[in-house]
């Protein structure tokens, strides 16, 4: 075995010190089956998306200022959202947690050396990475101005967009998050270290677990109906046209099939992050563990079977339209079961607000109120009045960039020092945390009254008494910019110039904190040892132990242990 | 090297695991192919509900002894693949590559008549668009339908040709463990194709209502 290691890495890998450290070629990076490294190259990639979608709504933005729209043309305003939406859907919620954290963190967490298919999750990068390029090229073609829906019969028979080449790319992308989560299933099945059962796997672990199954059965439907907008578009063969009898329908049912589980593929593994930050920084077992399991199971479930609610008014039958509300206000239940839990593990807990942990407590806030604006919608009478208004716009930012995105960077302030083996200045990530969720809050609050007003989404041009909100939303839009280019900066300055980080600089229980900072290629050099329970921090109801001071001092006798080893 | 240790890879270390992994993996991606062809499945479905007697005429026009004698290649092709998988169980590696082959053979076959099949087709102006040679404007709806499913399908068997045959060179040439964990794998692959055929037949070439 070790021969075959050596001899496939001539850079020694199995003698290098950590991941980092096997190999700085850039072969070494882009042929790498490490799942570390596969989870940095996704991270490298979706920043770039993740920038792209950013510049594009700029851009939008800055010129809703006016009603009348100076700057750019209507075409263009349509060929901006639409990029907008492909690239932040596809090429980075989608892959955000599962493909850069999961991706770091699952062997980790559950004890083993790498993912059960490490070359098919190299793979899955590269698939990533044409499906996005296709789809780039597209916009460089001349853009694409159907919305990230792709409706029809305007996508197949209309559109003088470039909707081939981004319908292909995103049917590319699909086939990575497919990879992504039969990898996952797998290692999740095998590789558990002995004596971890499914019942004390980290919640993080279970919300990659419940996403994969969602990616692995929602995202063929995305495929295909992507080849069927090819197949009308490019062969001319009349699928939804109703000029022969098609059905435009079918194709909002077939699309809405992924893309409303695909909202799960977001939120769920945000969940997961979230748990582990919640836990950790109030130094408390997770309330309701088995609970926590079931609701994400469910809402993995359920998921499926609310599609319905995004065609209220697309002349859907009536009664369709009624199960689709009484399931979507079902699925509202284990999402609700999840944001008691975390309010009932801060109870009683030992709070201390490092970075991670304003970013976890801002995302139960900002979830629970896209959550329960998510009712509303799911209320007939109340979608039909809001449907297409900003107020939707409102309504799911707050899920996936208040919610996903959030979490997102949490996660990553939570597990930079795993990652880097740095630390990051505490006071820029802290002030960065609390000016994200300032403009973030100042960006989309204002939305929800506009949309309540009428206004409808999409639209370049407005009447001007909705200016005042659109002008908040704005500038909130440009503090919610500030704030998201300040991580690269001290986090980039954290990689050359931070302080060594402990093993476990958060006193954190998971198996992940007991390898070095960062891991060494094969993950742990001895066993991990696996603690009593899952969350091992101080058990609800008990007083806290004397061992479970708050995560700084820890941190620092961790450090004082360390250099008392030297 | 022993012969076991040359098929093992990372990051396992026993090939039982890895075989029980990799034939894992493959159960949970073909759960995600059924999604796919069910999709479609579903998508043809609604529209032959909407508009059944345009798909009934259509379907009259498939041709039945092409997609007949199809069928009948592709089990046979199941029956040697099943025949392979058990001879590299047996460790009779000359016999495994034989019927490996027959197997890519048979699906070769299957493409070449779907071939001639297609051609009739373009010959009879049954491709959708301006000449189309049915009047009913659903018509054009099966047959898109017929040429998508049947292309996907297509495309599926051709991986599955490039996978058993690299599997039978391989055979032929000693470059691979009888235990290798990938026979099982396609053969598992080779199986669902063949199935997803067996669900287009009757779907498209059994609803014409012939006698």
């Amino acid at each position: 075995m070790t021969d075959a290691i050596a001899a496939d890495h001539p850079q020694g890998l199995a003698r290098a010190r950590d991941y980092l450290h096997a190999g700085s070629t850039l072969r070494s990076w882009l042929m790498s089956t490490d799942h570390k490294r596969i989870a940095i190259l996704y991270g490298i990639t979706i920043t770039v998306f993740f920038l792209i979608g950013g510049a594009a709504i700029t851009v939008v933005r800055l010129e809703l200022v006016s009603p009348n729209g100076n700057f750019i043309s209507d075409d263009t305003y349509n060929k901006l959202f639409t990029l907008h939406g492909v690239i932040m859907v596809w090429f980075f919620l989608i892959p955000s947690i599962p493909n850069t954290l999961g991706n770091f963190l699952v062997p980790l967490m559950i004890g083993a050396p790498d993912m059960a298919f490490p070359k098919l999750n190299l793979a899955s990068w590269y698939i990533n990475l044409a499906g996005g390029l296709f789809t780039l090229a597209a916009l460089v073609a001349g853009g694409v101005d159907t919305g990230w829906t792709f409706y029809t019969p305007y996508s197949t028979m209309f559109s003088n967009g470039n909707v081939l080449l981004a319908a292909f790319g995103v049917f590319i992308a699909g086939f990575s998050s497919i990879a992504s989560g039969v990898n996952f299933i797998a290692t999740i099945h095998t590789l558990r270290i002995a004596g971890m059962g499914w019942m004390r796997l980290p919640l993080f672990v279970w919300s990659i677990y419940a996403v994969s199954l969602v990616m692995v059965l929602a995202t063929p439907v995305l495929a295909v109906t992507m080849l069927l907008i090819v197949a009308e578009r490019w062969f001319g063969l009349p699928i939804f046209d109703p000029a022969h009898g098609g059905d435009p329908l079918l194709f909002q049912h077939l699309f809405w099939f992924y893309s409303h589980p695909a909202v799960y593929i977001m939120i769920l593994p945000a969940m997961g992050v979230v748990t582990e930050l919640i836990t950790c920084f109030a130094r408390r077992a997770v309330f309701g563990y088995t609970f926590m399991v079931y609701a994400m199971v469910a809402i993995a479930f359920i998921g499926f079977f609310v599609w319905g609610h995004h065609m209220f008014v697309s002349g859907q039958s009536p009664y369709a339209s009624l199960i689709f509300s009484f399931l979507s206000f079902v699925i509202a239940v284990p999402s609700a079961i999840k944001v008691f839990n975390w309010t009932a593990t801060l109870y009683r807990g030992q709070i201390s607000f490092e970075a991670p942990m304003l970013y976890g407590l801002g995302f139960v806030g900002l979830f629970t109120a896209g959550g329960l604006t998510g009712l509303f919608l799911a209320s007939i009478p109340v979608d039909v009045h809001v449907h297409d208004t900003y107020f939707v716009v409102a309504h799911f930012h707050y899920i996936m960039v208040g919610g996903s995105v959030s979490a997102f960077f949490g996660g990553l302030h939570f597990w930079w020092p795993k990652i880097t083996g740095k630390l990051y200045s505490e006071t820029w990530a802290r002030f960065a945390a609390i000016l994200m969720f300032f403009g973030f809050n100042f960006t989309f609050f204002p939305q929800f009254i506009l949309g309540y007003l009428g206004m409808p989404r999409r639209y370049h041009v407005y009447p001007p008494e909705f200016q005042i909100y659109h002008e908040m939303s704005t500038l909130g839009a440009s503090v919610l910019a500030a704030a998201y280019l300040l991580p690269p900066v001290y986090l980039g300055w954290s990689m050359f110039r931070g302080t060594r980080a402990g093993d476990n600089p958060w006193g954190a229980s998971g198996l992940e904190w007991q390898t070095s900072s960062p891991p060494p290629p094969r993950n742990f050099r001895s066993p991990p040892a696996l603690p009593d329970t899952v969350y091992d921090y101080h058990a609800q109801g008990k007083a806290p132990a004397a061992d479970q001071a708050s995560p700084r001092r820890r941190d620092s006798e961790a450090r004082q242990n360390v250099d008392a080893a030297r | 090297m022993t012969e076991s240790a040359a098929a093992l890879r990372e990051p396992w270390t026993s090939l039982e695991d890895q075989r029980r992994v990799a034939m894992f993996g493959m159960w949970t991606f073909i759960a995600s192919e059924i999604l796919f062809f069910g999709a479609l499945f579903m998508g043809f479905s609604v529209v032959r509900v909407l508009h059944p007697a345009a798909f009934a005429e259509a379907a009259g026009h498939t041709n039945i002894w092409y997609g007949s004698a199809n069928t009948a290649i592709l089990l046979t092709s199941s029956f040697a693949m099943v025949m392979g998988l058990r001879a590299a169980d047996l460790d009779l590696r000359r016999l495994a590559a034989l019927c490996l082959a027959v197997t890519a053979v048979l699906g070769l076959a299957f493409l070449i008549v779907k071939g001639f099949e297609y051609k009739d087709d373009i010959d009879k102006h049954l491709v959708p668009g301006q000449d189309f040679a049915l009047k009913a404007g659903a018509a054009q709806i099966f047959f898109s339908f017929y040429w998508g499913i049947t292309a996907v399908h297509a495309v599926h068997l051709t991986i599955g040709i490039v996978l058993v045959s690299r599997l039978a060179w391989l055979l032929m040439r000693g470059d691979i463990a009888m235990r290798s964990p990938q026979f099982e794998v396609t053969a598992l692959y080779w199986g669902f194709v063949d199935i997803v055929w067996i669900t287009v037949y009757p779907l498209i070439y059994l609803g014409g209502g012939r006698s």
